[in-house]
């Protein structure tokens, strides 16, 4: 009985630690006053502006374009890589997925730096290219970790069954394989999606002037000093973030209650 | 009449890792035969049935289809269908959709597939079932999924790959008597692999007794049990007696220290052979002058028979009899010599010789 109120009490100021700072922002997006001190009133003037700042506008709309583009070439790429990871030999495997792991675990201002220098080696110039580059770069190991498990988890016969039947390679894999491994797919393109939107340190070291993101904006907005649009945006990125989480929870809960009647 | 040879494979060779899986197998399968390769896990009968169907590659030696060297024809190109050891329907898709496949591949219009799939899931049992899920359907019912599928585009020989391993015994025996019943009114031919002896002699024209990736025997459910060429055999199918012996000459063969009077002729005079006396050909009788006496040493029940070890001359001798003697008794043995089978004795039990393993007359008169 007193552990249970214990882990209550400690629970719950994990979770204050963690959305105290979010609920002042959002708190703050409504403030009136410019100071971050001071409530004087209720408004969504910051609101509207944010939507009025073409700076951010843009940045926004470079951020999902690069998004949507990285996640979908970075989806194929990995995909690909993950179904001829699997056919290798097990000695194979285990090397590539452990490289593979790689530039997960390094950290991003390294991948960042060395991009980086990799554009600047090969004289390209810095702009929308590199930073789609940069960002199916560390996308595609997100895809082949979603989709892996699902090719594991797939019958092997699956695959000689269709062959058998009359499918040529490419039938097999469209008929057999992708429908198998969708589920893996589609979440190695949401993760994907998710961060490529997050990321700021490796889009610093590889975006131009015309590829700014909103990380990168909101960044060099704050560097002079935090302005209070900066609270509306972060709020909304907030809100539309945690909707997404729940949508995906309640598939995820759905489906588990699908397979558990099996 | 002599059957036409469908599949035929020479001198097959397969290796894995350098470890030899088969070691040339020659083998035909002739039109509208069911085919049984037999043989304990591990002996190749998979790998025998992946080489007929197009997913493993020979080393060396030929396929044949129909005359045709095949060897490098791809699986979706062969007239031969499989049904996968462990069923592999496609979990994405409902009964329909699974059986219907190979048809929409080849762009059939939907109301000959329609017709089509109705027809096979009536031949397996399972109409009505056309919109379930494949994942909620019994082991048994899976099984018919995948035969209906894999017979939906008319294959001219079905390859199956112990179809029934993963059923209980009652669904095995019903599902046995339908499959050899299904085969019969398809007069598709099919190659059977299970290690299950009994029901490879019930469902059979001819069996293959196969060990270490070696044909040991070819022959009728009747030939196989009643002819073994091999002690390998003799023992894989039903228990038996193999004793030493000699052929004095034809019709005449000492064992036991006695001679026998037995009806296989062909040895060379003087020549070492193993006899073999299955249990149930012997009777128990009392003890008598011209029989074989020995000392009862074991009764067990068997459920439809008893099993009884008697030791007589020094071996022990296994007899099957709904009668039990008494432990301890003496009891006498006889036998008459159509029960006698003589064996060639090869050294260090290698596997017979290639060309005695098919009786060449044998497979003209297949049922
Ligand atoms: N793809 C493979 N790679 C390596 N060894 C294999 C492979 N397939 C089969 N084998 C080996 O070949 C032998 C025969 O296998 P298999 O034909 O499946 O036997 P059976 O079906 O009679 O049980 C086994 O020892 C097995 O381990
Ligand atoms: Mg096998």
């Amino acid at each position: 009985m007193k552990k249970m109120t214990f882990s209550k009490i400690y629970t719950s100021i994990i979770f204050l630690f963690l959305y105290i700072p979010i609920g002042v922002l959002i708190v703050n997006s409504f403030n009136a006053s410019k100071s971050r001190t001071v409530w004087t009133g209720f408004t969504l003037d910051w609101y509207s502006k944010l939507f009025h700042n073409e700076t951010i506008m843009t940045s926004l709309l470079n951020t999902l374009v690069v998004a949507l583009i990285a996640s979908v070439v970075a989806t194929i790429l990995g995909t690909a890589a993950a179904i001829g990871i699997y056919n290798m030999n097990s000695v194979a495997r285990k090397f590539i997925m452990n490289i593979t792991l790689i530039p997960n675990v390094n950290p991003e201002i390294v991948t960042g730096v060395s991009l980086m220098l990799l554009f600047v080696f090969l004289k390209m110039e810095f702009g929308f290219t590199t930073l789609i580059l940069s960002h199916i770069t560390f996308c595609v190991p997100y895809v082949i970790l979603n989709v892996m498990p699902k090719l594991r988890q797939m019958n092997r016969n699956l695959c000689e069954a269709a062959m058998d039947l009359g499918c040529n390679q490419l039938q097999v894999f469209r008929k057999v394989i992708v429908p198998e491994i969708m589920p893996g797919i589609l979440s190695g393109f949401l993760m994907s999606l998710t961060y490529s939107i997050d990321d700021f340190v490796i889009s610093y070291f590889t975006y131009g002037a015309s590829s700014q993101t909103l990380s990168i904006t909101i960044f060099s907005m704050t560097r002079r000093k935090v302005s209070p649009e900066v609270n509306a945006l972060s709020a909304i990125i907030f809100v539309v973030v945690l909707a997404i989480l729940l949508i995906m929870n309640i598939v995820d809960i759905k489906k588990h209650e699908k397979e558990a009647r099996r | 009449m002599e059957k036409k040879k469908l599949v035929e494979l020479k001198n097959i060779v397969k290796e894995f890792n350098g470890e030899p899986v088969l070691r040339s197998i020659n083998l035909d399968v002739h039109d509208n035969e069911f085919m049984t390769l037999l043989g304990p896990s591990g002996c190749g009968k998979t790998t025998t049935l992946r080489i007929i169907g197009g997913f493993a590659t020979p080393d060396s030696g030929d396929v044949f289809f129909d005359g045709v060297r095949i060897n490098d024809v791809p699986p979706h190109k062969r007239q031969v269908n499989t049904v996968f050891q462990k069923y592999a329907l496609f979990p994405h898709l409902n009964v329909y959709e699974n059986v219907a496949f190979a048809l929409r591949l080849k762009k059939t219009p939907e109301r000959e597939i329609s017709m089509r799939v109705a027809e096979m899931l009536e031949l397996v049992n399972l109409s009505g079932f056309e919109k379930r899920s494949v994942n909620y359907l019994s082991g048994g019912q899976q099984q018919r999924v995948a035969i209906a599928r894999a017979l939906i585009s008319n294959p001219r020989v079905l390859l199956l790959d112990e179809p029934l391993g993963a059923l209980d015994l009652k669904l095995r025996k019903e599902m046995q008597t339908e499959l050899k019943a299904l085969q019969q009114r398809t007069g598709i031919t099919f190659v059977y692999v299970t290690h299950d002896q009994e029901e490879a002699l019930t469902m059979s024209d001819t069996v293959v007794v196969m060990n270490g990736g070696i044909i040991q025997q070819i022959g009728t459910p009747q030939d196989i049990y009643n002819e073994p060429l091999n002690t390998f055999v003799a023992t894989f199918i039903g228990e038996s007696n193999i004793l030493p012996g000699i052929m004095h000459r034809d019709f005449l063969a000492e064992f036991a220290g006695n001679n026998f009077a037995c009806v296989d002729s062909g040895f060379a005079p003087m020549e070492p052979v193993n006899v073999v006396i299955r249990p149930e050909d012997i009777s128990i009788v009392e003890a008598q002058e011209e029989t074989i006496n020995g000392v009862v040493r074991c009764v067990t029940f068997k459920g439809v028979h008893y099993e009884i070890i008697v030791e007589a001359c020094s071996v022990d001798w296994i007899i099957h009899s709904t009668k039990a003697p008494e432990v301890g008794s003496v009891v006498g043995m006889t036998f008459t010599p159509q029960d006698i089978h003589i064996m060639h004795r090869y050294p260090d039990d290698a596997p017979a010789p290639l060309e005695t393993v098919r009786k060449p007359e044998e497979s003209a008169d297949n049922p």
